[in-house]
């Protein structure tokens, strides 16, 4: 058994951002478990609110899997000491979009940008760096980006 | 600001866009280098829209750090041994 060889398991980037707007920890959440259930490992990348809301509103771990500091995880990717094969930026303000252009300059990974808030369009507006742009105007109501990612499936591709 | 909070800094711009902040850097500052995101500034990685304008002035550094809720800030950083670093790097750019 020790023998033999194991596949690698594809792994996800979740690069969070302030979480001023409600959506983002259900839709964190929604999406670990379905890039989960597809056979990926989330990894979440975060300020320490961010993060911290996102582990308390999982106490039993059940969906939530490995957290990061962000600036570590830039610093990480920058040293190429570790790269992922998806990321997902949450992207609702200007920080946003640069922390999106900077995971598609540093990381191999294929990029989505998540884009929500109530200014979605001026936010998805500034994104000229390929990518997988899915936006949605969702503040309090995550449903119109969850249908969004939906009809993307991201964890498919 | 992980690092940076130790760091000696003034800020000259806050709660930017980064583009305001790289056209700050090239419309305020005679020397500027480009340089892609990751690029290490003293220990920290900047993150912005490549490319990233990295000011300088005599012995300051002026960069961009970009925090997920305040937006991009500009900061301007006292240190001769950077600056140096940083020139020379043009230079060779520009060879």
């Amino acid at each position: 058994m020790a023998d033999e060889p194991t596949a690698k398991t594809s792994t996800a980037l979740l690069v969070l951002g302030c979480p001023q707007v409600p959506v983002q920890t259900g839709i964190a959440l929604y999406l670990i478990n379905r890039l989960k259930k597809a056979g990926l490992t989330p990894v979440v990348a975060g300020n320490k609110a961010a993060n911290t809301l996102l582990v308390v509103s999982d106490p039993d771990r059940h969906y939530v899997g490995e957290v990061i500091d962000l600036d570590r995880a830039v610093g990480l990717i920058s040293d190429k000491k570790r790269d992922f094969d998806r990321c997902f930026v949450f992207v609702h303000n200007d920080a946003g979009v640069t922390y999106a252009a900077t995971m598609g300059a540093i990381s191999g990974a294929k990029l989505y940008a998540l884009v929500y808030g109530e200014h979605f369009e001026e936010q998805a507006k500034k994104i000229d760096f390929p990518c997988t742009v899915i936006a949605a105007k969702a503040v309090h109501n995550p449903l119109p980006l969850k249908k969004a990612i939906d009809e993307v499936a991201p964890w498919a591709a | 600001m992980g690092c940076v909070e130790s760091m000696n800094y003034e800020i000259v711009l806050r709660d930017a866009t980064f583009r305001e902040s790289r056209e700050y850097v090239r419309s305020n500052f005679k020397e500027s280098i480009d340089v892609q995101p990751g690029f290490k500034v003293f220990d920290v990685h900047v993150i912005g829209l490549p490319p990233i304008a990295i000011g300088l002035d005599g012995d300051f550094v002026i960069f961009p750090y970009t925090k997920p809720c305040h937006g991009t800030f500009l900061l301007r950083v006292e240190d001769r041994e950077e600056a140096v670093r940083l020139r020379a790097l043009k230079k060779v750019s520009r060879a």
